[in-house]
């Protein structure tokens, strides 16, 4: 059975897709190098509609009005612009409201569509436009150290890492919160005070990377602007060593945070990508494995939730746990040098 | 090759549910469909597979290994009906509940009654209605349409007008159905189920009938005073088909092996209850089935044949854990924890358990938070259902359960559960059952399977409907009335073989288990005191009633409806495992 892999690498080749909502324009171009900053699409998002009621305007009955009618599906149109008429004595004629474009016309009635909100789409990762999708987007190829995390708040920007932590259990706290953050992402571990938050979206900061959360934060972590991911989880957990590791040996470097939800269908889950440190070469990614006999491992949940081992057996049969209830299960060697059986369905392969 | 007397021989169910995928073959042995064996592998929905039916063919080799059945001939095609050579099967069928809920737009004429009936229906199938149109909500047909297009549905639902009511008013709302689906792309336009006036359809299918995936059902509001909704549930079942083989990858395949069939799994859940109801029709009481899963909590109400199905995507154990925080306090969920977990902690699991929804409970602490949750997503499950009741049912009280006979409890939260006495902890404190009622377990979770293979041979359904696979786990009485708590308000003397097997007296407030082997029958003489309904046919009406031992006995449950529970929580957690234990005490 192949299980997807969670990727904590110090050095990696990533492959991402960064679409639009809707279609639009792409500005960018296959083999072209792009910053975190740099727009790749735009488009207009959330277009609203107006619907001319051509036959009120004109005094006609709706069978007699479309051949009084000027525009068809297609014209754009100005605010002001004769859009029917004229009609009898008076020359009387319909004049558009709003400009925009006609999208039916008929039957007594224009539809124009509004212009919508412009909105760009930018890179997110420092790499190569590896390939266009339609008019939807692009797939960006980039390098860098990679963590995977479990929980994102569905924002993305980038900025210079800035390390809060000084160990992977350290809280953070308000008081940590200083001006010398502003326009960083900064990297803390655990995180329970609601105004850690708020006082990051007034310095501002451009993301924040946390091992774990109190879950009583979720709602104002989606209410700020900047990407907020956690490695870990939610509750009191520690950062994984390995993560801890790679993010606190690259101080100052550019990072992309890309906080998007994990979506199993959608295959996106929350990342960040360190710019490589020299001499670090990207591996190759497998994105997936089956259990095997000394792979890393991770435990997603409670009592070991978060730590990182080394899968030592895979169990025959259903094994019994603590609780009572039957699964498949591995024995595996945490890092503090305990050995415990966890259930397969609670492991992740890290790589 | 199929017998006279049985319409396909064998039968290969295939369940595609959130967190496992199940393959199951049925044939016929010595006159009698036996169940063959199984396969189960997780669901191969998300990374790195993407591909459903990669994990369908996982669980066919298994299957293979233990039947040594081969499904597939040499050009891999899966093969149906069975060949002479052994190859393949007679008919197959599927059942879907992988997915996230479909996106659903409910419009009707007024908000409370067609509006109502719009949403009542989408509640039917694996749907989260994202927005409500109606005649009252003063939106003009351009701010109709803009909110269509922003809210992207997966489908619309469309009700309104009674039967010889309005006609323009239904084709005004119309109207921005049919812009929306003119403005958005073919392969991503909604699907379009119309519900409403029968005598519009003609003008329906002029209007939109181009431009919208349009499906047409019977009108869920034929008169102000009545719904129904069962009548449209075939379409709605057809839509969730062609939504999900659009939108996951592998569906299409298996729901050709089944000839078009596939079902979601809550509809075939609810056929099987509807049936069971036809069954024990006599007992003049409804048929409840109650299925605790990863994508949705359903509960399939039927009475007498008349199903009403209510599907609760909001309250499944997956990914969308934590919505049920958006339906009730945490504290609702702490009232019935056992241990002593702080409210952050339990907060934590269910945000952590919608991260990793496949994990397991390893403690007895998680697997108590566990099975909390599930207590509290049967309550506000059956709670919303039970709107949807017919009035004047026996033993209907205002926010109390009216009777059933029997009570079909699936899931595995409830039929993995490491002890009996749990799962009908869970059961009891979540559903609060009123008079006499049986609570049976599916202990292998095949109700919704039986449900799509009544569809086509359905003597394996009457079969497999047995004690094998429908465990009885007690006889509740649950006696009614107004007393202080230690009150004597129950005789109790239960007879078996003419002999007094045991005598007592029940207090309010008390639960209490009586030991009756498995299988055994007795006679329960129930003499109620001061007036309480122990549902005989009245206030203070005793009677007896005949009992079959079931795995923890019988219980009668004096605790209160509505069980109000302890507010100091160490007295709460301290009642909760006093219950338990003599729940406990009854099992055998």
């Amino acid at each position: 059975m192949q299980v997807q892999i969670t990727h904590i690498l110090s050095g990696a080749t990533i492959r991402r897709e960064r679409l639009m909502p809707t279609g639009g324009r792409i500005v960018a171009r296959r083999g072209q190098q792009v910053n975190p900053a740099d727009v790749v699409a735009e488009a207009i998002v959330r277009p609203e509609h107006l619907l001319l009621d051509i036959s009120r305007g004109l005094g006609l009955p709706p069978s007699e009005v479309d051949h009084y009618i000027q525009r068809r599906a297609g014209d754009e149109v100005g605010e002001g612009d004769v859009i029917a008429g004229p009609v009898g004595i008076a020359r009387r004629v319909v004049r558009t409201p709003r400009s925009g474009t006609v999208v039916i016309a008929g039957g007594g009635q224009v539809l124009l569509e509004l212009e919508g909100v412009f909105t760009e789409l930018k890179a997110g990762y420092t790499g190569v436009v590896a390939d266009i999708i339609g008019d939807r987007g692009v797939v960006i190829e980039a390098v860098g150290s990679l963590i995977q995390g479990v929980w994102g708040n569905g924002k993305i920007h980038y900025g210079l890492l800035n390390i809060l932590a000084h160990s992977p259990d350290e809280m953070v706290t308000h008081a940590m919160m200083d001006v010398s953050l502003r326009g960083s992402v900064v990297m803390g571990c655990y995180c329970e005070d609601e105004r850690v938050l708020t006082s990051a979206e007034e310095l501002p900061v451009r993301g924040m990377i946390l091992a774990s959360m109190d879950s009583a934060l979720v709602p104002t972590a989606f209410s700020v602007s900047y990407p907020i991911m956690l490695v870990e989880g939610f509750g009191n957990l520690p950062m994984n060593q390995d993560a801890y590791n790679i993010l606190t040996s690259s101080s100052m470097r550019e990072v992309s945070v890309n906080a998007e939800s994990w979506n199993r269908i959608a295959n996106t889950r929350p990342e960040a990508l360190v710019a490589l440190p020299d001499g670090v070469l990207p591996k190759a990614l497998t994105d997936s494995a089956a259990y095997t006999v000394g792979q890393t491992v991770r435990v997603v949940s409670p009592p070991y939730k978060g730590m990182i081992g080394t899968l030592t057996n895979l169990l025959p049969g259903l094994s019994i746990l603590a609780s009572g209830l039957r699964a498949q299960a591995a024995g595996v060697r945490l890092v503090n040098g305990d050995t415990v059986q966890v259930p397969l369905a609670n492991l992740e392969i890290i790589g | 090759m199929p017998t006279s007397l049985i319409d396909a021989d064998s039968v290969l169910a295939i369940e595609i549910g959130t967190v496992s995928t199940r393959v199951i073959l049925f044939d016929v042995v010595e006159g009698r469909y036996r169940f063959l064996g199984q396969g189960v592998v997780p669901t191969t929905l998300g990374a790195p597979i993407n591909d459903v039916s990669v994990g369908v063919k996982e669980a066919l080799d298994q299957l293979h290994a233990i039947t040594g059945r081969v499904m597939f001939n040499a050009d891999g095609q899966f093969v149906v009906p069975s060949q002479p050579n052994g190859t393949g099967v007679d008919a197959c069928v599927a059942t879907v509940s992988v997915g996230p809920p479909l996106k659903v737009v409910a419009i009707g004429l007024l908000e409370d009654v067609s509006t109502d009936s719009a949403k009542n229906l989408a509640s039917t199938t694996y749907a989260q209605v994202v927005e409500t149109m109606s005649l009252n909500d003063r939106r003009d047909t351009v701010e109709r349409l803009d909110t269509i297009l922003q809210r992207r549905p997966d489908l619309i639902v469309v009700a309104g007008g009674i039967e010889g009511g309005a006609k323009g008013s239904v084709l005004n709302l119309l109207e921005a159905v049919g812009l929306a689906c003119y403005l958005i792309p073919k392969e991503q336009r909604p699907e379009v189920l119309y519900a409403g006036n029968s005598e519009l359809v003609k003008n329906v299918q002029e209007s939109i009938g181009t431009l919208a995936n349009l499906h047409i059902a019977p009108n869920v509001r034929q008169s102000y005073e009545s719904e129904q909704l069962t009548p449209s549930q075939p379409a709605l079942a057809q839509i969730f088909r062609l939504v999900r083989s659009r939108q996951i990858k592998g569906i299409e395949e298996v729901d050709q092996w089944t000839g078009n069939h596939l079902l979601p799994a809550a509809t075939a859940f609810g056929r099987t209850i509807r049936y069971i109801s036809k069954e024990y029709a006599h007992t003049h009481k409804g048929v409840m089935g109650i299925d605790v899963g990863a994508s949705a909590t359903t509960v399939a109400s039927a009475f007498s044949g008349d199903l009403r199905l209510s599907i609760h995507p909001g309250l499944g154990l997956g990914e969308n854990l934590p919505e049920i925080l958006n339906q009730c306090p945490l504290a609702d969920i702490m009232r019935w924890v056992p241990v002593d977990v702080s409210e952050n902690y339990v907060r934590d699991y269910i945000q952590n358990k919608a991260v990793f929804p496949t994990s397991l409970p390893v403690t007895t602490d998680e697997l108590a938070i566990e099975q909390a949750i599930a207590c509290q997503a049967i309550l506000l499950a059956v709670r919303q259902a039970s709107k949807s009741y017919p009035p004047e049912l026996p033993g209907s009280l205002p926010g109390l359960l009216p009777w059933f006979e029997p009570i079909i409890a699936s899931g595995s939260v409830l039929t993995k559960a490491p002890s009996r006495s749990q799962t009908l902890m869970v059961i009891l404190n979540g559903l609060q059952p009123t008079g006499v009622t049986t609570i049976a377990l599916d202990r292998n979770n095949l109700a919704a399977c039986l449900g799509a293979t009544a569809g086509v041979t359905p003597l394996l359904t009457i079969q497999s409907l047995d004690a094998t696979n429908f465990v009885n786990l007690c006889t509740v009485i649950s006696p009614l009335g107004k007393a202080p708590i230690g009150t004597p308000i129950l005789r109790i003397r239960l007879t078996s073989n003419d002999a007094i097997v045991s005598e007592m007296e029940v207090q309010n407030g008390d639960l209490t288990a009586i030991n009756l082997a498995v299988g055994q029958t007795g006679t329960l003489h129930l003499t109620p005191l001061h007036r309480f309904d122990v549902g005989m046919g009245g206030l203070g009406r005793g009677g007896t009633v005949k009992v079959i031992g079931g795995m923890l006995g019988v219980v009668i449950d004096a605790r209160g409806r509505p069980l109000r529970m302890q507010a100091e929580p160490s007295k709460r957690r301290e009642l909760l495992n006093k219950w338990q234990e003599i729940v406990s005490s009854g099992q055998h």
